[in-house]
């Protein structure tokens, strides 16, 4: 049986957050102070938020503390509750520990243009020839691969993955808390301490008892607002799109074999879709900025200006968006391209949704694990069926379309041109 | 929507029908691990391998009214059909996209049943592992579905098949 190695005396970190993050194991101690986990400083939890809320430059590094100090205190609440050995306490404090270590630079931007998935890099850091993976292994040879199997949800206990991926996780709670907290928004806000202590564990995942139904409901509109009012803010997805083709000119200028100022060594495993282990650990965003800083003096004017916009938040305007105008969409980007600009690069169509809660449905393979609330006589009951408030929002998801364009390039070109763009703008976003 | 909408509506056209999600992100991914190129990313969720970015372009060309949902019950099960409509048609020919071989995939997949297409599915993600490990993968988080190694021999036989039409 695992015997689990103690610190001589309790860290903590303070945490603005959580107040105190405490750590008395000694592998959870040197799994932060390995190269694979500092890393996550030098990403920002909220990628280009920061454009929007100036506050959200917070990091990976602080969530994923976050996560690992909720999933420390659920395991609190869980002492005598749940038949969880030595080994799978220390397995679900790792897994809350390292589940976003594998993120890169600006990752959701990083990510549709290099076309992989994070959680693929978790996976390969975890396993891979890392600092994390060999202390991983001082537990046991096959620990890593466990690890990695709850983050990747293949881990056979359904109680241990559901506390790091399922509508109520410490993933979920920690980031609501702390994305509100750093951007100074309060509806991200809900009672973290009425919830952790009114979480019960059962061998399908954790339940939650009714008289903590109106400390969940709370956590259901928090995400509810923080996704339409800050993940999904129209300025930032204006920054993620300037970024996404920053990426997509410099990997088209390399395949043409441009004559680059500084040679772009850091992204070439990521251009020619060769990307090892070292090359991806590599990557940070003080790597992407020193290229964004060369790329705004380069020659290509379409480069330049990008990174141009992007360091000095000049960024892209945009109108609303009917999907069903993908004909106006195609005169908007000819009437552009007419007036010399490139489409390609300044105008972009984003859409983005959010499903704020819905309970299990197998016809429509939504495959989301259900909130359940215990009542007094021990019989479950699914949250929506008790909350209206839930109730109101369950299984209702919310699109949004923008088209983004340059309102600084439309406005200096000449008044029959733009007009016509304008007027192609209006009909875009209407229902003809 | 763009391109990767055009593709499952091509998809959809392919068929002329497609009964239940769950087929729909099973030969998806099915395809995408051919080679076929779709664009959506897959992880493992209770029915094996899923995604949720499949799942929203469906919902979004539903929303829009490029595709039909048509809700069908039998007693306490219901199912979703799929199918284009004129709106979703233009589209498709306005974005021109085809699949290739993949469209002959398609169709071959098609043939078989959600319940196959979901070991076969969940083969291809543990295909990494050795086949006993593979084995175990399937029998613990698959339970529920109680396949039998004879099937698992039948999934690697069907896969073989696939890459075949793929080739």
């Amino acid at each position: 049986m695992y015997e689990p190695i103690m610190l001589d005396e309790e860290k903590v970190f303070k945490d603005p957050v959580h107040r105190y993050v405490h750590v008395r194991s000694a592998l959870i101690w040197d799994l932060i102070d390995s190269p694979e986990f500092q890393r996550l400083r030098r990403i920002k939890q909220l990628g280009t938020s920061f454009f929007t809320f100036h506050g959200g430059e917070h990091s990976r590094f602080n969530h994923s503390l976050g996560v690992y100090e909720i999933m420390r205190r659920i395991l609190e609440t869980f002492e005598g509750r749940a038949k969880l050995s030595n080994e799978e306490k220390l397995l679900c404090l790792c897994a809350a520990l390292l589940h976003d270590v594998g993120h890169g630079p600006f990752s959701h931007s990083f990510e549709k243009v290099f076309r992989f998935d994070h959680e693929d890099w978790t996976k390969e850091i975890i396993m891979g020839d890392t600092k994390i993976n060999s202390i991983l292994r001082t537990v046991s040879d096959d620990f890593p691969r466990k690890v990695a199997e709850v983050i990747s949800k293949t881990y056979e206990n359904k109680l241990i993955v559901s506390l790091i991926s399922s509508q109520i996780d410490a993933d979920r709670m920690d980031y609501l808390l702390r994305d509100a907290y750093y951007t100074g928004v309060h509806y991200g806000n809900f009672d973290i301490e009425r919830i952790l202590r009114v979480m019960r564990p059962t061998e399908e995942g954790i339940v939650i008892k009714a008289s903590g139904m109106h400390a969940v409901e709370d956590y259901i509109m928090s995400r509810y607002q923080m996704y339409w009012q800050v993940y999904f803010h129209p300025v930032t997805r204006s920054g993620e799109v300037v970024l996404r083709k920053i990426f997509q000119r410099a990997k088209e200028l390399f395949d043409q074999g441009y004559d680059f100022g500084i040679d772009p060594v850091n992204f070439h495993p990521f251009f020619t879709d060769q990307i090892s282990l070292h090359d991806y650990i590599s990557l940070d965003e003080t790597v992407v900025y020193f290229y964004m800083h060369q790329w705004r003096h380069e020659k290509d004017a379409i480069l330049s200006d990008l990174c141009s916009r992007f360091l000095d938040r000049n960024l892209l305007q945009y109108v609303e968006y009917n999907p069903r105008q993908f004909r106006t969409e195609n005169e908007i980007r000819q009437l552009f391209a007419e007036a010399g600009i490139d489409s390609n690069y300044y105008v972009e169509v984003d859409s983005t949704s959010d499903l704020p809660y819905d309970y299990y449905r197998p016809e429509k393979d939504q495959e989301r694990i259900s909130i359940m609330l215990v009542k007094p006589n021990g019989e479950q009951a699914e949250l929506s069926t008790m909350s209206d408030i839930v109730e109101s929002v369950c299984g209702k998801r919310r699109f949004d379309y923008k088209l983004f364009y340059p309102a600084d390039l439309l406005e200096a070109l000449p008044i029959e041109q733009a007009r016509k763009i304008k007027e192609r703008l209006k009909v875009v976003m209407s229902d003809e | 929507m763009n391109k990767g909408h055009a593709k499952i509506l091509r998809l959809v056209e392919v068929l002329g029908e497609v009964k239940g999600r769950k087929k729909l992100q099973k030969i998806v991914y099915i395809c995408k691990k051919m080679q076929v190129d779709f664009e959506e990313r897959f992880q493992f969720h209770m029915y094996g391998p899923y995604s949720e970015e499949l799942t929203l372009r469906v919902d979004e060309l539903c929303s829009y009214g490029l595709m039909e949902e048509e809700r069908e019950s039998k007693g306490v099960i219901e199912t979703y059909r799929y199918s284009l409509n004129d709106v979703g048609k233009d589209f498709l020919r306005f974005h021109n996209v085809e699949l290739g071989a993949g469209e002959t995939l398609i169709q071959r997949l098609d043939q078989e049943n959600s319940r196959f297409l979901e070991l076969v599915s969940t083969i291809l993600f543990f295909e990494n592992l050795p086949y006993e490990e593979m084995l175990v993968k399937i029998f613990t988080l698959k339970s529920k579905q109680r396949y039998t190694e004879e099937e698992v021999q039948r999934g690697i036989a069907f896969i073989d098949e696939c890459k075949q039409i793929t080739v």
